[in-house]
C-alpha cells in the first residue's frame, strides 16, 4: 500500500472536509430554526469568494500587496464574512421573512430564485471567467512549504492554515451557541418556536442572528476554498450541496453533526477520488455517480442524520 | 402576502370570497369554458406559421410549445401532487437522449419517430415510478435534494458516457450530433427548408401539446386527480380516508416524467443533436419560474406562465427590443405597485427632471461622465443619451450601481408614504442607469438575473401566480 497517497488522502479530505462543516454549519443553523432548506447559502459562499478576492485586488494582487499577505489574508477572511453576514440578513428579511408561515414549498422555491439571482448578478458583474487568488505566488509561494513533515510525507501551509482556520471558527460558534444569551435563545427557538416566542424571546432577532452566524462562516469558508481552486460565479452549487448533505448526514439542526457529516462527507469524497474509481476501476469522471448513489441510500435509510433524531409527527 | 382565508371559514366561502377578490378581467376569463380556451390557444398558435413564414419566429414558438409542455408536466408533480421534484430536467434529458441513441447516426439505429416516443413516455413513467419511491420514505426537503441528486447522477452519466465501462452511449460532452429528423408514418419532416425553420414542426408540436394537455385535464378530472388534490392538501388526512398515498405519489411523479421524456423526444427531433450542457440547472428552474408565474395547481396558468417568460426571455436577448422590454417591465412594474394610479405620471416626471439634473451636474463635473449621441441617432436614442448618465468607462461605478440600484429597491417596499416616492424615484433613474451601462451589454446574463429576481417576487408578494388557485386551509 502506498503510504503516501494514503496521507495525502487523509490531508485532502481534511481540507476539503472542513470547508463543507462550515458551509453545512450555516444550512444546519437555519434549517434547524426555520426549518428552511436555504438554497442559497452555496451562492453566499460564492460571494464570499467573490469579496476576498475584491480585498486581495484592493491590496494590489497575491504577487505584489502593498501590506503584509497575512494580514491581507485576514482582512480578506473578515471582510468576506462581514459581507455574507450583511448579505444572509438581506436575503432572510426579504426572501424569507414574508414566507414564514406559508406552505413549506414556498420559501423552497423563493431560495431558488435568489440562488440563482445571485449568481447570474455576479457573471453580470464581474463575467463569467474562472478568476483565481493566485495564492501559489502569496508570501513567495509561503503557502505552498511543508508546514509539517512526517518521513517523506508533508502537509503546506495552506492546508494547515485551512483546517486550523475552520477548527477555530468552529469552536467559537459551539462556545456561542452554548455559553451564551443568545445562544440559548437559539438552542430555544430551534426546539419550539412558538413556546420560545412565548417565553419572551425575540424570534425576529435570533432568526436574523442565525443568518448573520451562517453568513459568517459561509463567507470564511469562501475564502478559505478559493485559496485552492478557481472563483466563478456557479462555483458555489457543487460545494453547496454536498455541504447540505453533509448537514443531512450528521442530523440536521444538530450542531456537532453538521461538524461531523462534514468532515464525513470530506473523507468520503476524497477516498472515493482516490481509492473506489481505482479498485471498481471505474472513470474518474463517474466518482460523482458513486457518491450521489452513497448519499440517496444513506438518505432513505436514515434520514435523521447520524446524532439527529427523528421528526415525528404528532396528529 | 399570506393572509389566506380565516381559520374556521368554509372552503366555499373562501373561494368565493376571493373571486369577488379577483380582477374583473381574471373573472370574465373564468366564465370561458376549459375547452374554449384551449381551442382558442390551439387556433392562435396554428395560425402564425400561416401569418409569417420567418424561420425565427416559428422557432420560438416551437420553443415555447416545449416549454408549455415541460410547465404542464412539472405541474403535475409540484402542483397537484405537491411534490417538490428537482430532477425534472433529467426526465426531459432522457427523453432527449433516448430519441438520439434509437433515431440517429450514432448506433445505425433509426426507429420510427412515433416508436421512439411512445418507447419515451413508457420509459420516462418507469424511470418516474424509479425516482419517485424514495418519497415513500422522505417528504418536502428531502424528497428535493433525493431529487437533486437524482439530477447530478443523471447529469454525470451524459457527460462521462462516452466511456461506460468500454460502451460509448452518449458520446460524452460533445453529446450526440446527427439525428434523424421527425418522421410522421414514414414522412420526413425535415428540419429547415432553404436554411429556413420548417413551420410544420409547430403543427407536430401542437399536436403532442393537445394530446398532452387534453389527456392531463381529463387525469386531473378523475378520481386520481381528486386523490391528488387531497394527497397535497393533507397526506395523513388522504391516507385515513383510505387513499393508497403512496401510489398516488408514485403515479404523479410517473405521469409528470412520462410528459417530460416525450417532450425531450420532441425536443431532439428537432436538434442537431443533444449535449449535456442543455439539461442545466438554468432550464430546471426556468421551468419552475414558468410554473410560479402562471400558478401551481394550474393546467392553464402553466401554459401563459411559460408563455409569458419564454417570449420575455427570447425578446430580452434581442438587442433590438431588449431596451423596450425593460423598459416596458418597468412600467408594468411601476402600475402594478403604485397606488393611487394618478401618481405614475408625478412620479415619471419626477423621474425625468431628477435625470436631467443629475446628467446635467455628472457632464458639468466630467465630461467624459456622458456619452452624446450621433446625430442621426434616432429621438429615442438621442433622449436616452441626454437622460442617462453612460460615463465612457464605467469601472468601479457599474459595480456600486448595481448594489446601490438592489438596496434602493428593496427599500422601496420597506418604506412607507411620502419616503416611499421619494425613493422610487432615484430607484427608477438607477435602473435605467444600470440597464443602459451594466445589463443591456450581457442580455444572455441578464434574463436570468431577471428571471431570479421575478421568482423570488412572484413568490412574496403573490405565492398563487397569476392563475393558481390559492392554498386553502381549513382548521
Amino acid at each position: 500500500m502506498d503510504y503516501d497517497q494514503f496521507f495525502q488522502t487523509i490531508v485532502n479530505s481534511a481540507t476539503l472536509g472542513s470547508t463543507y462543516a462550515l458551509i453545512a454549519l450555516g444550512y444546519t443553523m437555519v434549517y434547524g430554526i426555520l426549518k428552511l432548506l436555504n438554497f442559497a447559502h452555496g451562492d453566499v459562499f460564492m460571494v464570499g469568494a467573490y469579496v476576498g478576492f475584491g480585498v486581495l485586488t484592493l491590496f494590489g494582487g497575491a504577487i505584489d500587496p502593498s501590506i503584509s499577505i497575512w494580514l491581507v489574508l485576514l482582512l480578506m477572511a473578515l471582510a468576506a464574512m462581514a459581507a455574507c453576514a450583511v448579505l444572509g440578513v438581506v436575503i432572510e428579511r426579504f426572501a424569507y421573512r414574508p414566507l414564514r408561515d406559508a406552505p413549506r414549498i414556498a420559501p423552497l422555491i423563493s431560495a431558488l430564485g435568489v440562488s440563482f439571482f445571485l449568481s447570474y448578478s455576479v457573471q453580470l458583474l464581474f463575467g463569467a471567467e474562472h478568476r483565481t487568488y493566485d495564492s501559489f505566488n502569496m508570501a513567495g509561494g509561503k503557502l505552498y512549504e511543508p508546514a509539517v513533515t512526517i518521513g517523506s510525507f508533508s502537509i503546506s501551509w495552506l492546508r494547515v492554515i485551512g483546517i486550523v482556520a475552520a477548527l477555530v471558527l468552529m469552536l467559537l460558534l459551539w462556545l456561542l451557541v452554548a455559553r451564551t444569551r443568545i445562544g440559548k435563545a437559539m438552542r430555544a427557538t430551534s426546539i419550539d418556536r412558538d413556546a420560545a416566542a412565548m417565553m419572551g424571546i425575540d424570534i425576529d432577532r435570533v432568526i436574523m442572528f442565525a443568518f448573520v452566524l451562517s453568513g459568517a462562516l459561509a463567507g470564511a469558508a469562501g475564502v478559505l476554498f478559493a485559496l485552492r481552486t478557481d472563483v466563478y460565479p456557479q462555483m458555489g452549487f457543487t460545494p453547496g450541496l454536498f455541504a447540505f448533505t453533509a448537514a443531512v448526514i450528521g442530523g440536521i439542526g444538530s450542531i456537532p453533526g453538521a461538524m461531523l457529516g462534514g468532515f464525513l462527507l470530506g473523507t468520503v469524497e476524497a477516498l472515493t477520488v482516490t481509492y473506489l474509481t481505482q479498485w471498481i476501476g471505474i472513470p474518474v469522471g463517474l466518482s460523482n455517480l458513486v457518491i450521489f448513489s452513497l448519499l440517496i441510500v444513506f438518505m432513505l435509510v436514515r434520514p435523521q442524520g447520524i446524532l439527529g433524531r427523528p421528526d415525528i409527527k404528532k396528529v | 402576502m399570506t393572509e389566506g382565508p380565516r381559520i374556521g371559514q368554509d372552503e366555499w366561502v373562501a373561494r368565493s370570497a376571493e373571486n369577488i377578490g379577483r380582477h374583473p378581467l381574471l373573472r370574465a376569463a373564468d366564465r370561458v369554458p376549459g375547452w374554449a380556451r384551449l381551442l382558442l390557444f390551439v387556433v392562435a398558435v396554428a395560425l402564425i406559421p400561416l401569418i409569417t413564414d420567418d424561420g425565427y419566429i416559428n422557432a420560438v414558438v416551437f420553443d415555447t410549445l416545449i416549454f408549455c409542455l415541460l410547465a404542464v408536466g412539472l405541474n403535475v408533480v409540484v402542483g397537484w401532487g405537491g411534490l417538490l421534484d428537482l430532477g425534472y430536467i433529467a426526465f426531459f434529458g432522457v427523453g432527449a437522449y433516448t430519441y438520439a441513441i434509437l433515431s440517429s447516426e450514432k448506433f445505425d439505429l433509426h426507429l420510427s419517430s412515433l416508436v421512439v416516443m411512445a418507447i419515451c413516455v413508457i420509459l420516462g413513467a418507469l424511470l418516474g415510478l424509479l425516482v419517485g419511491l424514495p418519497s415513500w420514505r422522505l417528504s418536502g426537503d428531502y424528497l428535493a435534494i433525493v431529487t437533486l441528486f437524482v439530477y447530478q447522477i443523471f447529469i454525470s452519466i451524459v457527460t462521462n458516457g462516452h466511456d461506460l465501462f468500454g460502451v460509448d452511449l452518449t458520446g460524452g460532452v460533445n453529446g450526440i450530433a446527427n439525428l434523424d429528423p421527425f418522421d410522421l408514418f414514414g414522412i420526413e419532416i425535415v428540419v429547415s427548408k432553404d436554411g429556413i425553420f420548417n413551420s410544420n414542426y409547430v403543427y407536430v408540436a401542437l399536436g403532442v401539446f393537445l394530446v398532452v394537455f387534453t389527456a392531463l385535464y381529463l387525469v386531473n378530472h378523475s378520481r386520481i386527480g381528486r386523490a391528488w388534490r387531497a394527497l397535497r392538501e393533507d397526506t395523513l388526512a388522504a391516507e385515513l380516508m383510505g387513499m393508497p398515498t403512496d401510489w398516488l405519489k408514485l403515479l404523479a411523479f410517473a405521469f409528470g416524467a412520462a410528459v417530460a421524456s416525450l417532450t425531450g423526444s420532441l425536443f431532439a427531433s428537432l436538434k442537431v443533436g443533444v449535449f449535456p450542457e442543455t439539461f442545466s440547472l438554468t432550464l430546471l428552474i426556468t421551468v419552475y419560474a414558468m410554473l410560479i408565474l402562471g400558478g401551481v395547481g394550474s393546467q392553464t396558468g402553466a401554459v401563459v406562465g411559460a408563455v409569458v417568460v419564454y417570449v420575455f426571455l427570447e425578446a430580452l436577448r434581442d438587442p433590438d427590443v431588449s431596451g423596450w422590454v425593460f423598459y416596458l417591465a418597468a412600467l408594468v412594474a411601476l402600475v402594478l405597485v403604485v397606488r393611487p394610479r394618478r401618481m405614475i405620471a408625478v412620479v415619471l416626471a419626477a423621474t425625468a427632471v431628477f435625470g436631467f439634473v443629475v446628467h446635467a451636474i455628472a457632464g458639468a463635473i466630467d465630461p467624459d461622465w456622458t456619452t452624446s449621441a450621433p446625430p442621426d441617432a434616432d429621438a429615442v436614442t438621442r433622449f436616452l443619451d441626454a437622460w442617462v448618465v453612460i460615463p465612457q468607462t464605467p469601472g468601479d461605478a457599474k459595480t456600486i450601481a448595481y448594489i446601490g440600484l438592489i438596496a434602493l429597491i428593496l427599500l422601496a417596499t420597506t418604506v412607507k408614504g411620502i419616503w416611499r416616492w421619494a425613493v422610487l424615484v432615484p430607484t427608477l433613474y438607477l435602473a435605467a442607469f444600470v440597464w443602459e451601462n451594466v445589463m443591456s451589454q450581457q442580455p444572455d446574463v441578464t434574463r436570468f438575473v431577471l428571471l431570479g429576481a421575478l421568482l423570488v417576487g412572484v413568490m412574496v408578494t403573490r405565492p398563487s401566480g397569476i392563475l393558481g388557485e390559492r392554498r386553502v386551509e381549513v382548521v
